[in-house]
C-alpha cells in the first residue's frame, strides 16, 4: 500500500523543522507509522525519496530503534516494565499474568489485532513501579488485577485513562503525536499526582522550604 | 537536612504546566535580564554558581559552555537530554510534565549564552504525555514572544524544536544523542572531537540535561550566593531525588545536595513495615549498589565518590531483605545486552556473555567457577568501550558480589526464586512478616 499524500506532505513539513534534512528521519518514521501502524517497505521508501537516502540508509535507522516495528502491533500496544525497579516490585508477575491471559507473548498480537504485548525496560517511572504503558501513556501502580481489567477494558472498547495522561490513544495517534503533530490532548490528566509531590506535601507539613526564592 | 522545594515548588498547582502556572510566581523574568547581559558574564555566573550537571556524569555546566568556541563564524546547538532512560532514574520526566517552562526559560538564557541561534530538544518517544507538555510550552512561549525572531527586541533570534527519540537507551548517551537527532543510529561517537568543538552537524554544541537547564534561570535571578547556600562546597545546588523501591513514600523529593539517604528515607516513610534494606543504588543501575552501612553518607558527588560509587542522576532505589540481589543484577545485565548499540565488540560480546553466566546462576546451574569468569569478563569490557554504558555493564556485579558473596554462591545451588520467594518482593504481596 503507498501512502497518503498527507503523510508525505506533513514528512515535508518535518524536513523544514531542522537545519539539515536527514534530522528529520526519525520522526518520519514515527509519521508512516502513524498512518500504517508500522514501518513498511513503502513507509521506508518514501522517507528515502523524501531524504534523498537509499532505502538501505533508512532501513538501518528503523531497524536500530524499538519503536518501530517491522509488522503492524496491536490497536493497543501494551508494554510491561521488566526492569528490575519494576520487574521485582511486581512486573514480573504482571508480565506472566498477561501473557497467560491473552495466549500471547512478547511483540506478538492478539488475533483480534487489539492487543500487543512487549518487555520494556526503563520507564523513568520507578517511583510509581510496577509500570505498564498503553500506547506509551502511563499506568502506573498496577498489579495483575488491574493490568488484566485495564487489557479487558481496551479489548472491548471501553475507556481507559491514563494515570497520568488522556484517554488512552489508539497506537496510530500516539505515532502521529510523536511525529510532532499536536492531538489537542495537553490539558488531560493531572499536571502532577500524588507521588510527585511526595516530598512538596512533606515540606509543607513539616514547614519546610528554600530560602527566599526570588522570582 | 530539611526539605527544599524550588523547581518543584509550586508543581501542586493545576496549571503548574502552562505558561500563565509559571508566570505567576515570577516564571520568564530571569531571561529578559539575561538577554540585556553580556554572554561571556552568564557563563561566568554559571561557573561561579558550581552548578554540576544533574543528567549522571556531574560535569561543571559553566565549564562545558566555556568550550564553545566563540567568533568561529559557524552555528551554534544547545542540545537538551530529555532522553531519561536510566533504570531509576525519573526526575526529568516528572519535571517536565509538570514545568516544562522552567526548561524553556533556562534554554533561552542557555542558549544566548553559547550563541546558540537553534535548541533542540530530544526527548524519549516513549512519553508522548511529556511531548504534549513540553510541545505546548514551547508553543506557548512562541506566542509570547519569548522565542523566534529578534526576542522582546533584543536582536537575539532562537528557535527550539521537540524532537522524538524511538526507543534506545544508548541515545542519552550525548554523542550518541547526536547522531541520533542527525538522523542515524544511535551510537556513540570517539572523543575527542568533544561536542563543544565538533557536535550536532559538526558545528560547536552544548548537550545539558533537563534538571540542569532548568536550574539557570533560579541561578540566574537569586545568584550565586544563594544557589552555594545549597548543599556543599563541590556539589552546590538543591536536586530532585526519586526515591523508589520498597519505601512506604516512594516520590519525587528536592532537597540540597548533601541530605543523607537516611534522612531521605524518613521523609519517604521509611522502608516497607518489618522489612530492612539489603542494598540500594544512590542514582541509576549504573552506578554501584552501597548497604546499609552507607546510609549516612551525604548525597554529594564527591561523598559518594569517596564510598566507591557514584551520585549519577541522584535517584536513589532501595530494595529490602526480600530481594534476591542476584536476580537484581541479571536483570540489569539483560537490560546492558539489550541496549548495548554494537558498535565496540567488548561491550556488543561481553554483556551477551556476562547476561548468559548470570541466568544460568540465576536458575541454580551455575559453579563458583563462573563468579571468576564474571569477574573476569566485566574487566574485559570497563574501559574498553567507545562510551560509558561499556563501563556501567561491568558495574552492577562486582559491586554486588562485594557485598553478597555469599548469596552468589548461594545460586550456584539453589535456584535464586527458591532462595527468595518472587512474590514476597512486591509490593501487592502486602510488606512485612
Amino acid at each position: 500500500m503507498s501512502l497518503s499524500e498527507l503523510t508525505r506532505s506533513r514528512a515535508r513539513e518535518i524536513i523544514a523543522r531542522y537545519p539539515h534534512a536527514r534530522s528529520a528521519l526519525l520522526p518520519m518514521l514515527h509519521l508512516v507509522q502513524a498512518e500504517e501502524g508500522y514501518v513498511s517497505a513503502d513507509g521506508i521508501a518514501l522517507c528515502a525519496e523524501e531524504l534523498a537516502l537509499t532505502t538501505a540508509e533508512v532501513s538501518a535507522v528503523a531497524t536500530f530503534y524499538t519503536m518501530y516495528h517491522k509488522k503492524p502491533v496491536g490497536e493497543y500496544h501494551i508494554g510491561v516494565c521488566i526492569n528490575p525497579g519494576c520487574g521485582i516490585l511486581g512486573g514480573d508477575e504482571i508480565w506472566n499474568k498477561l501473557c497467560q491471559r491473552l495466549g500471547i507473548g512478547n511483540d506478538e498480537v492478539t488475533e483480534d489485532g487489539k492487543i500487543s504485548l512487549e518487555r520494556i525496560e526503563c520507564q523513568a517511572a520507578c517511583t510509581h513501579a510496577p509500570v505498564m504503558t498503553a500506547n506509551w501513556e502511563f499506568l502506573d501502580n498496577m498489579t495483575p488485577e488491574t493490568a488484566v481489567d485495564v487489557v479487558e477494558k481496551l479489548r472491548t472498547g471501553q475507556e481507559v485513562l491514563s494515570t497520568r495522561g488522556p484517554k488512552i490513544p489508539t497506537f496510530k495517534e500516539n505515532e502521529l503525536l510523536l511525529a510532532g503533530f499536536d492531538d489537542g490532548l495537553t490539558n488531560e490528566g493531572v499536571q502532577a499526582d500524588e507521588l510527585m509531590l511526595a516530598g512538596l506535601k512533606r515540606a509543607k507539613e513539616l514547614g519546610q522550604s528554600a530560602p527566599e526564592v526570588k522570582p | 537536612m530539611t526539605l527544599t522545594p524550588v523547581l518543584s515548588a509550586h508543581w501542586d498547582e493545576p496549571d503548574s504546566y502552562t505558561i500563565s502556572g509559571y508566570m505567576r510566581h515570577g516564571g520568564y523574568t530571569a531571561f529578559k535580564k539575561a538577554l540585556a547581559t553580556d554572554p561571556d558574564a552568564i557563563i561566568s555566573l554559571v561557573k561561579d554558581s558550581g552548578l554540576r550537571g544533574r543528567g549522571g556524569a556531574g560535569f561543571p555546566t559553566g565549564l562545558k559552555w566555556s568550550f564553545v568556541p566563540q567568533n568561529d563564524g559557524k552555528p551554534h546547538y544547545l542540545v537538551i537530554n530529555a532522553d531519561e532512560s536510566e533504570p531509576g532514574a525519573c526526575k526529568d520526566i516528572p519535571l517536565m510534565m509538570a514545568n516544562p517552562h522552567s526548561l524553556i526559560e533556562g534554554i533561552i538564557i542557555s542558549a544566548f549564552a553559547i550563541r546558540a541561534n537553534h535548541a533542540f530538544i530530544y526527548i524519549r518517544g516513549e512519553v508522548p504525555h511529556v511531548f504534549r507538555r513540553v510541545n505546548a510550552a514551547i508553543r506557548e512561549a512562541y506566542i509570547a514572544g519569548y522565542l523566534g525572531k529578534n526576542i522582546m527586541g533584543s536582536g537575539f533570534d532562537l528557535d527550539v524544536v521537540l524532537h522524538a527519540g524511538a526507543g534506545a537507551y544508548i541515545c542519552g548517551e550525548e554523542t550518541a544523542l547526536l547522531d541520533s537527532l542527525e538522523g542515524r543510529r544511535g551510537q556513540p561517537r570517539l572523543k575527542p572531537p568533544f561536542p563543544a568543538v565538533a557536535g550536532l552537524y559538526a558545528s560547536p554544541s552544548c548537550v545539558n540535561n533537563v534538571e540542569t537547564i532548568a536550574n539557570i534561570p533560579y541561578i540566574f535571578n537569586n545568584g550565586v550566593d544563594w544557589f552555594k547556600s545549597f548543599g556543599t562546597e563541590k556539589s552546590p545546588g538543591f536536586k530532585l531525588f526519586a526515591v523508589s523501591g520498597h519505601v512506604n513514600r516512594p516520590g519525587i523529593y528536592e532537597a540540597p545536595l548533601g541530605i543523607t539517604m537516611r534522612e531521605l528515607l524518613e521523609h519517604a516513610g521509611g522502608v516497607r513495615d518489618g522489612r530492612s534494606i539489603k542494598f540500594w543504588l544512590p542514582g541509576g543501575s549504573s552506578v554501584p549498589m552501597l548497604t546499609p552501612e552507607h546510609l549516612d553518607l551525604p548525597l554529594t558527588y564527591e561523598d559518594i565518590a569517596a564510598a566507591g560509587s557514584m551520585l549519577g542522576t541522584g535517584t536513589p532505589m532501595i530494595f529490602d531483605d526480600t530481594t534476591s540481589v542476584v536476580r537484581a543484577v541479571t536483570g540489569w545485565l539483560a537490560f546492558y545486552k539489550h541496549e548495548s548499540c554494537g558498535k565496540c565488540t567488548p561491550c556488543r560480546e561481553g554483556t551477551y556473555w556476562i547476561s548468559d553466566v548470570l541466568h544460568r546462576l540465576e536458575e541454580g546451574q551455575g559453579t563458583e567457577a563462573d563468579l571468576d569468569t564474571l569477574v573476569e569478563l566485566c574487566a574485559q569490557i570497563a574501559g574498553r568501550s567507545f562510551c560509558a554504558l561499556g563501563d556501567a555493564a561491568a558495574t552492577p556485579f562486582p559491586a554486588a558480589l562485594k557485598y553478597f558473596r555469599d548469596e552468589f554462591v548461594q545460586a550456584t545451588i539453589t535456584p535464586a526464586n527458591e532462595s527468595f520467594d518472587p512474590i514476597a518482593a512486591t509490593v501487592f504481596a502486602g510488606a512485612s512478616k
